[in-house]
């Protein structure tokens, strides 16, 4: 099980901190979630005042040139309002930097800011995605590309450079449960990361099935599944809820505005983080039970924790960082591979 | 469980993420359900097989037959795609938002009116249109549902002009695991919509009839 956390470089809310303060110690959380082990660092992008990540490449080149093991990811690149091409350039540069760490998650975008941003058609929502997503794999696996769709120019045997160290540059699909979503991400034979934004993990299981079935209808080998969460790790259960569940709320209630829902309290955000929960806000205990009961249920191979949810101050986001890899991904590593190898024994000692 | 009304089978436009939910909800309280995506054939019985089983995967001309209810749970910008004439004599239950930041705009919806009726007017005549469930989250469906008179049970809004319908449709809502609350007819139903009090706030009965009175004297 590879461990790892992802943000949206939350800024500005409240008269929060501003992007100039933000974005430094963004690379700072990253250097620090390299040295204590986590796998994956994620930076989603977003263009809205709340976030400063539209630009999510040039942080990753930023995290790159100072951490040496950390994979490094969008979480997602709205590939729908993007050039494919330009993409696959940016990220491939990005796994030069890093020596073969660099990845795309690349998602349909859940806000629409960008679509107005770069002058696309809401119309043209799914098809846009299907394009680009079919025309960044192409890209991926290298050698001279012919191609033409509707959304772009086409292209007539270019060799799009850099080459990046990974032969094929690996392309996520993060999927937020649309269930043709995830049969275009297994029909393609990409991995799947999974958005489980809340309700009950249980909830997602036919989705992880559905992949693996549709992996296996299209002909494809097995890949990964990754799940996108949101959660936090304090050295209490108390510090942790303190710290998170503000700070989801405020955001809630800045984007919920915007979309016309009532406004929530923190205790609301807490009832989201009971037993069976896709939350995983507590102490270090806490949280590696709930990653546990999470691949109990999705047999998942990645698993992200969107550890800032709004404004959380620098330093309680470094010791969840901290808390992270040093005392929750160890413990859930060794149990989910002792679990992982238990299965295999299993099956060999029925054949 | 067992149904406890006269609808025995539905319809419903959409496997997207409500529109299984609703499937999921409607086996397991003994409906029988045809769904339909607008995929191709194979991928709408993947779906299904998976995340719904025991429903029948059909294709859009045939989704109606034998239904005694059809759910619209596509996106709103692609419900004039559906197969639109199917739809007369029946009871059609919309569980579509006409939500501009999540949809964009629509200009067919921008006329102030709730969205449900521009809906009802591009049916059939005959068509007995129905709006609930858009005011819930679609991955809260399966997780707040509770048997009849549990104390937490969360309540969804029903719209609707034919008053046999809304009671048909109600029993259904019941069945799903929600208490049904009758607001009046679709000329009501922007009280659903996203802005509004009920919208997102899973709300019981007595909160939401509150909720509701106290909006209408606001306005």
């Amino acid at each position: 099980m590879e461990i790892g956390a992802f943000t949206f470089v939350d800024v500005a809310l409240s008269g929060g901190v501003r992007p100039a303060q933000r974005i430094p110690e963004l690379i700072e959380e990253i250097v620090l979630a390299d040295e204590v082990g986590l796998d994956v660092f994620g930076v989603g992008e977003h263009h809205h005042p709340g976030f400063a990540a539209p630009a999510p490449a040039v942080l990753l080149a930023a995290a790159a040139a100072r951490t040496s093991r950390i994979r490094l990811t969008s979480a997602v690149t709205v590939l729908s309002s993007d050039d494919p091409v330009r993409v696959f350039e940016q990220f491939a540069t990005v796994d030069l930097l890093s020596q073969g760490r660099a990845e795309v998650m690349a998602g349909r975008g859940a806000f629409l800011d960008s679509f107005r941003l770069f002058g696309y058609e809401l119309a043209d929502y799914d098809k846009l995605f299907d394009e680009k997503l079919r025309l960044l794999q192409k890209l991926s696996t290298g050698g001279p590309v012919t191609w033409s769709g509707r959304f772009r120019a086409p292209l007539n045997g270019e060799v799009v450079l850099p080459r990046p160290v990974q032969e094929p540059l690996p392309v996520w699909v993060g999927v937020g449960g649309s269930p043709n979503s995830v049969i275009r991400a297994a029909a393609l034979g990409l991995p799947m990361a999974l958005g489980a934004v809340g309700g009950l993990v249980a909830q997602y299981a036919p989705l992880a099935d559905l992949y693996r079935q549709a992996l296996e209808q299209y002909g494809q080998s097995p890949q990964p599944v990754a799940m996108t969460l949101h959660g936090f790790v304090a050295d209490t259960s108390q510090k942790a809820a303190d710290v998170y569940f503000p700070a989801d709320a405020e955001l809630h209630n800045i984007a919920g505005a915007e979309h016309g829902v009532p406004r929530v309290t923190p205790a609301d955000i807490a009832a989201k983080n009971g037993p069976g929960s896709t939350y995983a806000v507590g102490s270090p205990q806490q949280v590696i039970d709930k990653l546990l009961h999470h691949h109990e249920v999705l047999g998942h191979q990645r698993t992200m924790l969107q550890l800032a949810v709004g404004s959380v101050p620098h330093r309680d986001i470094m010791r969840a960082i901290e808390l992270l890899g040093t005392e929750v991904a160890p413990v859930v590593r060794a149990e989910v591979s002792r679990r992982t190898s238990d299965a295999t024994e299993t099956v060999g000692a029925a054949q | 469980m067992t149904t406890t009304g006269p609808i025995r089978t539905i319809g419903i436009f959409g496997a997207g993420k409500s529109g299984i939910a609703i499937a999921r909800q409607a086996l397991a309280a003994g409906y029988n359900v045809r769904i339909t995506t607008s995929g191709p054939a194979e991928r709408t019985a993947l779906v299904a097989a998976i995340l719904t089983p025991g429903a029948i995967a059909v294709d859009g001309q045939h989704l109606a037959d034998g239904t005694d209810l059809v759910v619209l749970a596509v996106p709103l910008r692609a419900w004039r795609e559906l197969p639109l004439a199917l739809l007369a004599g029946r009871i059609v239950v919309d569980v579509m938002n006409y939500w501009p930041p999540a949809d964009g705009i629509l200009p067919e919806f921008e006329t102030g009116r709730p969205s449900s009726e521009i809906v009802r007017d591009g049916l059939p005549p005959d068509a007995r249109l129905v709006k609930t469930v858009n005011h819930i989250g679609y991955h809260e469906i399966e997780e707040l549902a509770r048997p009849a008179g549990s104390p937490d049970r969360v309540a969804l809004a029903v719209a609707g002009d034919d008053t046999g319908a809304v009671a048909l449709v109600s029993q259904f809502i019941d069945d799903l695991g929600f208490d049904a609350v009758a607001v009046g007819g679709l000329a009501a139903s922007a009280v659903l919509q996203p802005g509004s009090a009920i919208f997102g706030a899973n709300l019981g009965r007595d909160d939401m009839l509150a909720a509701i009175e106290t909006a209408g004297q606001r306005s």
